[in-house]
């Protein structure tokens, strides 16, 4: 498999998550948005106004296909005919970018809708690894690992998340798509300091940055923070995407809103503030010499 | 069993079970405690599917009160988890579940309003085909005409419910003012999505019978012999509606010895 560049399909702009409550407005404004993403498992039916809005999307923009439900971080085999469900909307649609979560989310109950975590031990990169390579062999690209949100840690962990991540990328050639949201909340929650890791990150693999909203619920004086996609990017999550693109320089970066989902010009403006960030960073010389 | 895999045995265990502890393995690590964490999750899973239930039945959803429905779906989600990592059709049992369910026993029209949501939700992922123009079927020789194999569109259902349900999910929908219902009477629903927006259509008496029954690939004068013992079936009159609707695809002369 030869790997190439992982940004070689995204632009260097912001995108967004498509809503097909939008996608008329998009269609009719001619939007100018640097790409569009969906999660496949919403257009896994045979047809109906959700193709008919993203054939339209995917003619005029490059699309990016992001899963919720392979289940990567599963020990058992991965779910052969959802991954020929992939196999079949990668084929149609044609996407710049695949990409799973580095989480689990089946069991023997079925589908639990939520992206689970994992103990980074040996035992789960052998897993990992193994789904990773299985998938980019079935869909015959190379894909994209994004860093999960977390709220529990595992005592059998035995390794950073950032060593974790480089070691996936290491056995199987994969890239990653960072969550800065994602590092935001889960250094909150377990209290490690989210520009170290940042600077750990192994970024000459990233070929997406996800941005998003996140709930903060305080309990007692106790801080929890919840990655809900139901709300404009915080703050300090646009400052870490600014240091973030400081070190690595501009990235493909999409802004994620899943629910309570504002009017179309509220999320193109968050588009448009990522890729004020990105243009000043395509201005300034890279802190990282050699990608 | 592997670490991993017991692992995530036990984490599923206290994900479904409220009273049970957070599993075992998670790290102590520093304030919130776990169980304030690992809630996160199960209000994750409980909330999510409970979502995905209430997109799909907005009008029973109406009808019982948003308390009343969340109870409904956290009873059906905590028992019926999506058999594949896809959500569009997630729900499919919950009609039969209200059925079931003591607390909407009330409400007897309610199983019947969720299979018309139900159908409406099959209409719209249904495949894609272009309806037949009526000139196709104008075409066909007279003599020809009752061995002719009319194909539904793929996304046509026909829901036959001995309690007013079109009415009633048009009025929780937003499309009929609320009025008094005579709940005993029968509706029989079309629910089909010729182009871009899912229809719903009384139909007449025996309509039902004759689109069911070319539904099944029944020619039409079958179809038309088995709606014709229904009171008040008007085979033209049901047959150029449905042609105009745009719930036929496709026609055929039937086997292929009888094409040539």
């Amino acid at each position: 498999m030869n790997p190439g560049h992982p940004t070689a399909g995204l632009p260097l702009r912001a995108g967004l998550g498509l809503k097909l409550e939008h996608a008329r407005t998009i269609l009719e404004e001619e939007a100018d948005i640097g790409f569009f993403e969906v999660h496949p498992e919403n257009y896994m039916g045979a047809g109906g106004p959700p193709h008919r809005y993203l054939a339209a999307i995917a003619e005029r923009y490059p699309l990016s296909l992001h899963g919720v439900g392979l289940s990567i971080g599963s020990p058992r085999p991965l779910d052969r005919d959802h991954l020929a469900r992939l196999k079949h909307l990668v084929g149609r649609y044609r996407p710049a970018s695949f990409s799973e979560h580095l989480a689990w989310s089946t069991h023997d109950v079925g589908y639990l809708n939520d992206l689970l975590p994992l103990p980074y031990t040996e035992e789960t990169a052998r897993a990992v690894a193994a789904h990773v390579a299985e998938v980019q062999d079935v869909l015959g690209r190379r894909i994209l690992i994004e860093n999960p949100a977390t709220y529990v840690a595992f005592a059998a962990t035995t390794m950073e998340e950032t060593d974790f991540l480089a070691e996936i990328v290491a056995r199987t050639g994969c890239g990653l798509l960072l969550d800065v949201n994602n590092v935001f909340v889960s250094a909150t929650n377990h209290g490690f300091d989210p520009v170290a890791y940042l600077d750990a990150f192994p970024v000459a693999h990233v070929g997406e940055v996800h941005l998003a909203g996140h709930a903060a619920e305080n309990e007692d004086g106790e801080l929890l923070l919840v990655d809900t996609h139901d709300r404009p990017v915080a703050d300090p999550v646009w400052d870490l995407y600014e240091h973030l693109l400081a070190r690595a320089g501009a990235l493909p970066t999409l802004i994620e809103w899943d629910s309570n989902l504002p009017d179309w010009p509220v999320l193109a403006a968050q588009a448009e503030q990522a890729e004020r960030i990105m243009v000043r960073r395509l201005q300034a010389p890279s802190r990282v010499a050699a990608r | 069993m592997s670490p991993l895999a017991d692992l995530q045995h036990g984490f599923v265990r206290a994900l479904l079970d409220p009273d049970e502890p957070p599993p075992p393995g998670l790290a102590a690590g520093a304030a919130p405690g776990a169980e304030r964490r690992f809630a996160v999750y199960r209000n994750n899973v409980a909330v999510g599917l409970v979502n995905a239930l209430r997109a799909a039945y907005p009008a029973v959803e109406r009808i019982v009160g948003e308390a009343f429905f969340a109870a409904a779906a956290r009873a059906y989600s905590g028992t019926h988890f999506p058999a594949r990592p896809v959500l569009i059709d997630y729900g499919e049992a919950f009609p039969e579940f209200l059925e079931t369910f003591p607390p909407a026993r009330r409400h007897r029209y309610l199983a019947d309003v969720a299979r018309l949501e139900r159908a409406r939700l099959a209409a719209y992922h249904a495949a894609d085909r272009p309806p037949l123009p009526p000139a196709r079927l104008a075409e066909v020789a007279p003599d020809a005409l009752a061995g002719l194999v009319l194909v539904l569109h793929p996304s046509a259902r026909v829901l036959r419910s001995r309690f007013p349900v079109l009415t009633v999910w048009s009025m929780n929908a937003g499309i009929l003012d609320p009025a008094p219902v005579d709940f005993g009477r029968a509706e029989d629903v079309l629910v089909f999505r010729p182009d871009w927006e899912v229809e719903v259509r009384l139909l007449s008496p025996g309509a039902a019978v004759f689109v069911e029954a070319l539904g099944r690939g029944c020619r039409l004068g079958e179809a038309a012999a088995r709606a014709g013992g229904e009171p008040g079936f008007d085979l033209g009159a049901v047959l150029a509606d449905c042609l105009s609707a745009g719930l036929f695809c496709d026609l055929n002369l039937g086997e292929e010895e009888e094409d040539r």
